[in-house]
């Protein structure tokens, strides 16, 4: 579904992105994990066009979106959604017309209507409490914005949604429920997702597939258990300091009845 | 340092403006290219120009009535002394209708909305919320510069016409009712005066103001990354660049309107 070829991104004198090649099929958990500022926020902005690669393409539905132009590309994008890193919540509008912002400007639901569906897709994503409508992204915690960004990218029923980093900064419950509630839609609504994050090993327990980008490559990608048994000593360097805590997990996991996700 | 520096350093700052200016331009034609195009966003022009417009009227207001008053003032001691002080009408519209109406509401917009246009997109910029549109497939061009062009291209000419009517009220309260001039006179002063030319100077002016501040805020709300860094900092560079480039850009097209517009 989602087909990365050889793409270089450059800013200035600093290269980014050296070749990555990626493949990520329809319906999959695609994890995407590396240091800091190496690229992976940049190579998510590529398939969804807000940057154009020095060289490479990217092909979604095996169309290059490159190429794509006008209402091709509007088309395209309006099956992809995206949960920035700060959520990009728009700051002046309050939480109910954040997510109501798509219908409106996209669609012809009537004031009702819109209303049901952001009301609906903020059950989903477990805010229920009216007194969250009215209030703006700053007055709300950094775990309720994620969960307004997603609702508001859900509200459009993408196919695909790319994830970026959707659980920095918050607390280990939250990220507990952020990954819950993601592996919930994703089996609700069959979603492609691509998913950034530093979250080890909590991305592991949601992932089909993890690929590891590192000085701009993709050096490694495999099922969450192949990257934790890799050889390649760049990935067991990245996740040594927490393999200990993977293993103890998946021990714990084991140990405990009904597996930890019950318990939680 | 090499005796090469001053002109290494002097050839960068010119590459800069130049690339600069080119950006600006492609910037603004982009603009231009989508205000063609349906959806035209009437709401979102509206809010705009309440926000240009209708916010700046009281701003615009007192200024206005201060000028007048303070022109006023000053013009009637010089014309007395010459025996002149029936052309006082005559000086005070003129003045306002050709320079300071359309060059100081110009300046007023800029301080008031120019500046909040540009901190406002520059947040918006550096908090992915620009990105977060246009990954919607919503333009920003469209959704954010477009109804603000606009809403310039409009309000300008209606806050300056407001800064005229009011500057010349706060002249007659001056020349009329406190020094004395009769309002016949004052009023006789600037009919014979004012032609449809010194009106179509004032209309051309504030009209390009008008997409000259809202060009130049969205501008440099939208390339805050690239030309001040991200932040609060960022921000308040930007602003500040918006405000002092519109200003002068203001004052430098109003020389070249008026040596166009006066032969």
């Amino acid at each position: 579904m989602i087909e990365i070829v050889n793409l270089h991104k450059r800013f200035d004198s600093q290269e980014v992105l050296r070749g990555v090649n990626l493949k990520i099929n329809k319906g999959q958990t695609f994890a995407l994990i590396g240091s800091s500022g190496k690229g992976k926020s940049v190579l998510l902005k590529h398939i969804i066009g807000l940057l154009k690669p020095n060289e490479g393409q990217v092909f979604v539905d095996n169309k290059n979106i490159g190429n794509l132009r006008g209402r091709k590309l509007k088309k395209l994008k309006d099956r992809i959604g995206v949960v920035f890193q700060g959520g990009a919540l728009f700051d002046s509008l309050t939480v109910f017309d954040n997510i109501a912002f798509p219908l409106r400007e996209k669609t012809k639901l009537s004031s009702k209507q819109i209303k049901e569906e952001v009301l609906k897709e903020l059950s989903k994503v477990g805010l229920e409490e009216k007194e969250t409508l009215n209030k703006y992204p700053a007055q709300i915690s950094g775990g309720m914005r994620k969960r307004v960004a997603l609702a508001r990218c859900l509200v459009m029923d993408p196919e695909i949604i790319l994830f970026d980093e959707p659980t920095t900064g918050l607390d280990p419950i939250a990220v507990k429920n952020i990954h819950n509630l993601i592996k919930k839609l994703q089996k609700e609504r069959e979603l492609t997702a691509l998913i950034v994050s530093h979250e080890i090993p909590e991305i592991f327990e949601i992932a089909d597939k993890v690929a590891m980008l590192y000085q701009g490559k993709i050096i490694t990608v495999g099922t969450p258990e192949e990257i934790v048994n890799s050889e390649n000593s760049i990935v067991q360097s990245f996740i040594r300091k927490k393999l200990e805590e993977i293993f103890s997990y998946y021990e714990l996991k084991k140990n405990v009845k009904g597996g930890l996700d019950e318990k939680s | 340092m090499s005796l090469s520096y001053p002109f290494r350093i002097l050839g960068n700052q010119v590459i800069f403006f130049i690339s600069e200016l080119g950006k600006m331009v492609c910037f603004l034609l982009s603009s231009l290219y989508y205000m063609l195009f349906p959806p035209y966003l009437v709401s979102r022009i509206i809010k705009q120009i309440y926000f240009i417009g209708v916010k700046t009227v009281l701003v615009i207001a007192l200024t206005g009535l201060f000028t007048g008053m303070v022109l006023s003032l000053q013009s009637y001691y010089v014309l007395v002394s010459f025996g002149a002080e029936s052309k006082l009408g005559s000086i005070l519209a003129l003045s306002l209708i050709r320079e300071l109406g359309p060059v100081i509401a110009a300046l007023m917009v800029i301080g008031r909305a120019g500046s909040a246009l540009t901190s406002e997109i520059g947040i918006m910029c550096i908090s992915e919320q620009i990105d977060a549109l246009d990954a919607m497939a919503l333009n920003p061009y469209k959704y954010l510069v477009v109804p603000n062009l606009l809403a310039g291209i409009i309000s300008l000419p209606i806050l300056t016409s407001l800064f005229i009517v009011v500057g010349i009220w706060g002249g007659y309260l001056v020349g009329v009712e406190l020094t004395g001039l009769s309002s016949g006179t004052f009023f006789a002063a600037i009919a014979e005066s004012v032609i449809l030319k010194d009106i179509l100077l004032s209309l051309y002016k504030s009209l390009c103001f008008g997409l000259l501040i809202t060009w130049v805020s969205c501008y440099k709300g939208f390339c805050i990354t690239r030309v001040s860094g991200f932040g609060a900092e960022g921000v308040g560079k930007v602003t500040t660049q918006a405000v002092v480039l519109s200003s002068i850009l203001v004052l430098i097209f109003d020389y070249f309107i008026t040596s166009i517009m006066i032969f």
